[in-house]
């Protein structure tokens, strides 16, 4: 089947059978090996990629269903050559060792900040009918939210101080 | 994963007529099918992806005063939405407390009660014996390793539980799922909905072959605003229940003047604890050795396998304290 998908600003055209994931189709069709195949099942965020605008896992979805939409990888994130904001802190905070898993940590953080910038609660909210705002970000928030990424290293206290450094900044 | 065709669905009445083949599947947001068929335990030949069906995706008030959340709503937009958070806290924190925020993202509110059991045994790549996976080969469960399966329901063909979070909600509101089939609309209520496994625990659900989900409809609930979702787990965040509980209260000076509670995580389908409910009526939220009581009641049929007789303790626990919670918030 054919599938036109615009990928980190340009648009693509793929040749691709049903069956192929989007994780399949970014990595093997598109050399674009931000998106990581770790677990390929769901449970370990490695895959996390944007589907307009919002943080999705790329290996349980199929290429053939996001014909015509805006696709960002973590390839697409900096700007004319400047790191994004989070990629910056990852590195200042020491976010990461082996660094398998750091491009879905960092694609997820991006859109977790804005979705707590809509007023999206989280499970570490105590009170879902008040309204919630970045500000209320605090580190239990931030850890409950990014929980769809794993780390096998362990560096989730630096990945915390890194995404809470940007978020307190914005 | 197997090869099988794709098309995508333009109309709900040309769906219902395509999945009158039984080798077709619906596809929504795609997060447990595409597991399904990654490991084998679903193969359909043919996918019919339903995201661009119209006017399937809202939030709206019914015209009796409650929440109508059509099918392909996301489960984020369900949990963010602030009528539901106002009015339903009960439904938003049993969305947030699922999955991740990525697979919030794409997973559809009809999907989701639509989710097969978690069963390891279910699941398993090299297709053990399972009743549900293929009828007659026996259940791997019943006397293997059983701590996360039932305690109530259960058959000696299936003791697999049901995943969903927001299902157990959905019960103890008195939900509707409203389908289209063949024949027209219907309302089927939520506790309805999902089977026990009987010897056919193959089928989850009552949906006929062809039957589409277009939405969730929450009656108005004077309990809904006290209401409050409890879920233990092996780990604090991105794990399914070992056990849970939903409850929604309505409490005038300290009594309970009604209350509505459903577990997760105890059976085939979400446990509503019915003879509990009564007789909490008119207790007083602080006589805790009352409500203990009043909650064991519903307990007395637990019928516990190997390894999670601790559920049976664990789950008057959760209700206590969820009921607690709840009427806290009255």
């Amino acid at each position: 089947m054919q599938v036109s998908v615009t990928v980190n600003g340009s648009v693509r055209t793929l040749e691709v059978e049903p069956r192929m994931t989007l994780l399949d189709a970014l990595r093997d069709e598109l050399a674009l090996t931000g998106p990581k195949k770790s677990c390929d099942r769901g449970e370990c965020g490695a895959c996390t990629v944007h589907i307009e605008g919002r943080r999705v896992l790329s290996c349980m979805t199929l290429a053939v269903m996001h014909d015509g939409q805006r696709i960002t990888t973590i390839e697409g994130l900096e700007r004319h050559g400047d790191l994004h904001p989070i990629q910056q802190a990852f590195i200042d905070y020491d976010g990461f060792q082996c660094g398998f898993c750091t491009s879905g940590q960092i694609m997820s953080a991006v859109a977790m900040i804005e979705e707590a910038k809509a007023g999206w609660p989280s499970a570490a909210t105590t009170d879902v009918s008040q309204s919630f705002s970045v500000s209320d970000l605090s580190d239990a928030e931030i850890r409950e939210r990014l929980s769809g990424n794993l780390c096998r290293c362990a560096c989730y206290p630096n990945i915390v101080d890194a995404v809470a450094h940007v978020t307190r900044r914005s | 994963m197997h090869p099988f065709t794709l098309s995508k669905a333009i109309d709900p009445a040309s769906a219902i007529s395509a999945a009158q083949d039984p080798h077709l599947a619906f596809i929504a947001g795609g997060t447990d099918l595409i597991g399904l068929m990654k490991d084998r335990a679903a193969l359909p030949e043919r996918l019919l992806d339903i995201n661009g069906l119209p006017d399937m995706d809202h939030i709206e008030p019914t015209s009796d005063g409650g929440l109508r959340i059509g099918a392909l709503a996301r489960m984020s937009d369900v949990a963010a939405d602030v009528e539901v958070r106002r009015r339903f806290p009960v439904i938003s924190e049993s969305l947030l407390f699922a999955a991740s925020g990525q697979l919030r993202n794409m997973a559809s509110m009809g999907g989701n009660i639509m989710q097969r059991t978690r069963c390891p045994y279910f699941r398993d790549e090299d297709g053990l014996p399972c009743n549900k996976r293929q009828p007659g080969s026996g259940c791997s469960a019943r006397y293997g390793l059983n701590r996360t399966q039932a305690i109530f329901g259960w058959s000696d063909d299936c003791v697999a539980t049901h995943a969903s979070d927001v299902a157990v909600a959905f019960a103890a509101l008195d939900a509707n799922v409203i389908v289209h089939g063949t024949t027209g609309e219907r309302s089927i209520p939520f506790t309805e909905f999902h089977c026990l496994p009987g010897n056919t625990p193959e089928r989850d659900n009552v949906l006929r072959r062809g039957d589409l989900i277009v939405a969730i409809e929450v009656p108005a609930r004077i309990e809904g605003r006290a209401s409050y979702y409890l879920k233990v787990r092996d780990r604090q965040s991105y794990e399914f229940a070992l056990v849970s509980s939903a409850v929604a209260v309505a409490v005038n000076t300290g009594r309970i003047m009604s209350a509505r509670l459903a577990m997760g995580g105890v059976a085939h389908k979400p446990w509503r604890l019915i003879a509990t409910e009564g007789e909490l009526r008119g207790l007083s939220l602080s006589d805790v050795d009352a409500l203990k009581a009043a909650i064991a009641t519903s307990f007395t049929d637990a019928r516990p396998l190997a390894h999670n007789g601790f559920k049976v303790e664990l789950g008057q626990r959760v209700a206590l304290r969820a009921l607690q919670i709840a009427g806290g918030r009255a």
